[in-house]
């Protein structure tokens, strides 16, 4: 078995010192958080009422409303990236050097998957320890009780990364990640505004939201930040985790795997 | 076959294109066997299925004795690979590269240190063991991949044309290197198109377009012809 923890610790270590190395995407990882959260919230918390509702006790601005989903975001973003850099380290050859590996193949996949979340959390903490030099605070045990919420998200989005990253085969498609994973995903979602909200618009548009897994990643972290459990999402982000974690599995399983079409 | 690598009747299709067919081959150990094709012969799915990042419907492979099949761990372990990409993190230093692969194949954590400087020390690498590998120059960065795969000790070592891009210095010494490691008792599958890097007494067998043409000693094979042209008269292709 400890064959099994070195394992570990080398792979989630790796991934520490690949992102020490990569100094701008944590730059970029905090910046783009930021700008939604100080210049986009600025502007358009007069555009939109919010009124009480669940986890909240009291009127909030609007920024206090976002920062939730802007860490949701953080994970997203990480996500995706981690699956882009998968196809980057397929195409540098240390995927297979990974996949070689005698240690099976789930279990590595499950360490890099867990090395790119804890990545992901320390930009989330890092987003909202500036969010509260801002003066966006949380209930302090919140910071706390929200990790856990942190990393099955992160888990969620980082294994939805790498069903994407068996299917993609070149760096250029990112940019179609973007546009029809991430940001899809972000929008339809309970992030930027309440689905109550968005139901005024379109019902439609509000029950795609709701069957959304990043709306409940979302509201997950939302009630966590508040103490409180919302099952219904909790179960949500459970059931996608398991879903998207046996796809990449499979996706990686070399008996009909990404390789077969990539020789 | 106990110690070395083995292969029987192993076929592979991406789709309607068949890519391998029924190839069978043997490597004893202490053998250097040269695996010569012409691009796109089949070579990388070959070793695609070595390295068992594709698994075949149908067909054996042994390393070392153990089925990749059905004890893919085992034969794993036994398996020393060089890509024909490069595969190391240029951002780490020669040594976090070889940790990382020791942790990846499971090696105690006690041994680690010396296994790694033994293994530079073969390669005369000892003195860069703490620069980065984007410092070093291609046959340097070769050269280590090579020390990397030796670290676990194999009883099979795999190279998938591991000369593309050096110079000939490098070609050349790396090749001898190998060949050395042969004599001393590993078994060695050296995959190649060019025909240079393969001497007379080193065993032979040419693949093209999915099948073994031939199988034998490289100086039996050949007969009087260099081995470039009867390479050519075989394949079509310029060797």
């Amino acid at each position: 078995m400890s064959g099994f923890w070195g394992v570990t610790r080398a792979i989630v270590g790796r991934e520490f010192l690949r992102f020490i190395h990569q100094r701008e995407r944590f730059i970029a990882a905090l910046v783009r958080p930021l700008v939604w959260l100080l210049i986009f919230a600025a502007g358009f918390r007069a555009a939109l009422g919010l009124s009480i509702i669940p986890p909240y006790q009291t009127y909030i601005t609007y920024e206090t409303y976002i920062v939730p989903g802007l860490c949701a975001m953080v994970l997203l973003f990480n996500g995706m990236q981690s699956s882009l850099s998968l196809v980057y380290d397929r195409e540098m050859g240390s995927m297979r050097l990974l996949l070689t590996s005698p240690f099976p193949r789930w279990w590595l996949l499950f360490c890099r998957l867990f090395g790119s979340t804890a990545i992901s959390i320390l930009q989330v903490y890092t987003f909202l320890g500036i969010a509260a030099l801002f003066g966006i605070t949380l209930p302090t045990l919140g910071y706390v009780a929200v990790l856990p919420g942190l990393i099955l998200g992160g888990l969620m989005l980082g294994a939805l990364g790498l069903v994407l990253s068996s299917f993609i085969s070149q760096l250029e498609n990112f940019a179609g990640v973007m546009n029809f994973v991430i940001f899809p995903m972000f929008f339809l979602s309970s992030a930027l505004y309440p689905l109550w909200k968005m139901a005024e618009s379109s019902p439609l548009l509000r029950d795609i939201c709701a069957l959304n897994p990043f709306t409940h990643v979302v509201e997950l972290i939302r009630f966590l930040l508040y103490l409180q459990i919302n099952l219904h999402a909790l179960a949500w982000v459970v059931l996608s985790t398991i879903l998207l974690t046996l796809l990449a599995v499979w996706g990686y399983d070399p008996a009909r795997g990404l390789m077969k079409r990539k020789g | 076959m106990t110690g070395g690598l083995s292969v029987r009747d192993l076929s592979f299709d991406y789709g309607p294109k068949r890519a391998l067919d029924a190839v069978s081959l043997d490597v004893a150990p202490g053998r250097f066997c040269a695996l010569l094709g012409p691009n796109g012969a089949g070579k990388s799915t070959l070793v695609s299925l070595l390295t068992r990042l594709l698994v075949a419907p149908k067909g054996d492979i042994h390393i070392a004795g153990h089925d990749l099949r059905r004890a893919p761990r085992k034969a794993l372990a036994a398996l020393g690979v060089v890509f024909q990409q490069p595969t190391l993190d240029l951002n780490l230093s020669v040594r976090q590269n070889l940790s990382y692969f020791a942790a990846l194949h499971g090696l105690p954590r006690s041994e680690v240190p010396g296994r790694i400087d033994a293994a530079l020390d073969r390669l005369d690498m000892a003195e860069r063991a703490d620069e980065k590998a984007r410092a070093l120059n291609g046959g340097h960065r070769r050269r280590m991949e090579l020390a990397r795969a030796l670290l676990h000790d194999p009883k099979v070592l795999l190279l998938d044309e591991p000369t593309v891009g050096l110079d000939a210095a490098a070609r050349a010494a790396i090749t001898a290197h190998v060949h050395d490691l042969a004599d001393q008792g590993l078994c060695v599958l050296w995959t190649t198109h060019l025909t240079d890097e393969v001497r007379d007494s080193d065993a032979l067998l040419v693949l093209h377009q999915g099948q073994i043409l031939h199988a034998g000693t490289t100086g039996d094979v050949r007969g009087d012809m260099p081995l470039s042209d009867w390479f050519l008269a075989q394949t079509g292709a310029p060797a």
